[in-house]
């Protein structure tokens, strides 16, 4: 092509442009909804951020029952985690510290066990051994791993006050400032 | 969808994995496209990595800055390998920065050495499809089209492979010789243009939206800001070129005209 063609294709590209912002703003005005201002991003219940946590009811090691719906209004933490998981059993001091340092702010630690890939008679020895006070939950029949389609142990749910997962973290170990970072956030969040 | 790899006691996202794979095959486009636009490639090379690194630590650092008094309780934290703490648009900022402070004290021409990014870019924009086609991320809104997939517990627009398409199609642009406006630097805003713009229009099938105000898609505001702003500089550019009007070190060795 040559330069006396330039003004031309200049003028070309110019109306391409143009009329392609022109497109994109009536795309962005045709596809508003207006509805959903404020709205959660998902009612239907999921495993992932973003969406409302998979409610559960399950045993604990003391012989009552915990509902995770029932725990809305608080911050939830799901630990999944089994005895025998290297990773599972280096996080728990940090699960535990924390549990300590935040239960008065409102914050909850469920240390889910997924007790039909473990035994339950190593449990109690277990959380002897690392001193854990927060409630542990026996997810004896497998169907709470299921409902949260567990990928690897450990796996940990941040859940904030209205139900809504936050941040999933797949493996481990998480050290203790993660764990912290993962509640102020929680904590900063306006109800 | 969504595997992880498990590596004795870690477990990998695949995801991750892709991005670093797409990170490792657009740096070779960029050496080469460098090459062909007569910059130093492997000058060009080392700022992409310093810049990378230095995102990193920027991003781990803004992160920090969000929560002082817990790293400050525990400083060696910072070096955590924990990619959930990290700050994006802080890692992005500093990556930026580094990387124009690199290449003016560098001596690089500017617009040329853009245009050695582009191909780089766009294949990587491909990868981040990729990713989350495996992690399932930047899913689509429900629908009841016949070539919805079941995702997230509802049938959904496959939006990561309407994403990845768009990507591979913006690539295939960008490579080829299809018509370009024309002059130094313009290869590299039209990727952000077209990028931006895809973005506007694949917004709308997302499932995963901040909303404004209005009803206003957040994503797709801003990615319709950023493509008036690439559209802007593409003419300003293009005048410059036209007219003759660009100083040298900003042509670089050649023209970029294909």
């Amino acid at each position: 092509m040559t330069e006396s063609n330039l003004p031309f294709r200049k003028r070309r590209w110019e109306i391409l442009m143009l009329v392609s912002l022109a497109a994109g703003i009536l795309w962005t005005l045709v596809s508003r909804v207006p509805s959903a201002v404020d709205a959660p991003l998902s009612t239907s219940p999921s495993p992932r951020e973003g969406f409302l946590a998979p409610d559960f009811t399950l045993d604990t090691l003391d012989g009552t029952k915990v509902t995770l719906s029932k725990l809305r209004g608080k911050i939830v933490l799901i630990n999944l985690w089994a005895t025998w998981c290297p990773p599972c059993r280096a996080e728990m001091p940090a699960l535990e510290n924390a549990y300590k340092q935040y239960k008065d702010s409102g914050v909850v630690v469920l240390g889910l066990n997924v007790t039909n890939q473990d035994s339950e008679k190593d449990i109690p020895p277990f959380v002897d051994e690392f001193g854990l006070t927060f409630p542990i939950l026996l997810d004896r029949d497998g169907s709470v791993s299921a409902l949260y389609q567990l990928k690897g142990l450990p796996t940990t749910y941040f859940v904030n006050r209205e139900g809504i997962i936050r941040t999933v973290v797949v493996g481990g170990p998480m050290n203790e400032t993660f764990i912290r970072s993962k509640i102020e956030a929680l904590l900063q969040e306006i109800p | 969808m969504f595997p992880y790899l498990r590596l004795g006691p870690f477990i990998l996202p695949m995801a991750s994995l892709v991005l670093l794979a797409g990170l490792w095959l657009g740096l070779p486009l960029i050496e080469r496209e460098a090459a062909r636009l007569k910059i130093n490639a492997s000058m060009l090379s080392n700022i992409i990595f310093y810049s990378l690194l230095a995102g990193l630590v920027g991003a781990r650092l803004g992160y920090a800055l969000e929560f002082p008094n817990v790293y400050l309780a525990k400083p060696l934290s910072l070096l955590a390998l924990t990619p959930t703490t990290l700050s994006p648009s802080m890692g992005f900022s500093v990556s930026l920065i580094t990387f124009v402070i690199f290449i003016q004290r560098k001596g690089l021409p500017l617009r040329p050495t853009l245009d050695a990014l582009a191909p780089g870019l766009a294949l990587f924009m491909v990868f981040v499809g990729f990713a989350h086609i495996l992690s399932g991320d930047a899913f689509g809104a429900p629908t009841n089209v016949p070539w919805a997939i079941r995702l997230w517990n509802e049938y959904r627009h496959p939006s990561q492979f309407y994403e990845t398409f768009l990507a591979l199609t913006i690539l295939l642009v960008i490579r080829e010789r299809f018509p370009k406006p024309e002059g130094a630097g313009l290869n590299f805003l039209l990727t952000i243009a077209l990028s931006s713009a895809s973005r506007v229009f694949l917004e709308s099938f997302r499932g995963d939206d901040i909303f404004w105000p209005g009803g206003f898609r957040e994503a797709q505001v801003i990615a319709l800001v950023i493509m008036a702003i690439s559209f802007y500089w593409i003419r300003k550019w293009m005048n410059t070129y036209s007219t003759g009007n660009i100083k040298s070190h900003e042509r670089g060795g050649i023209h970029v005209k294909r």
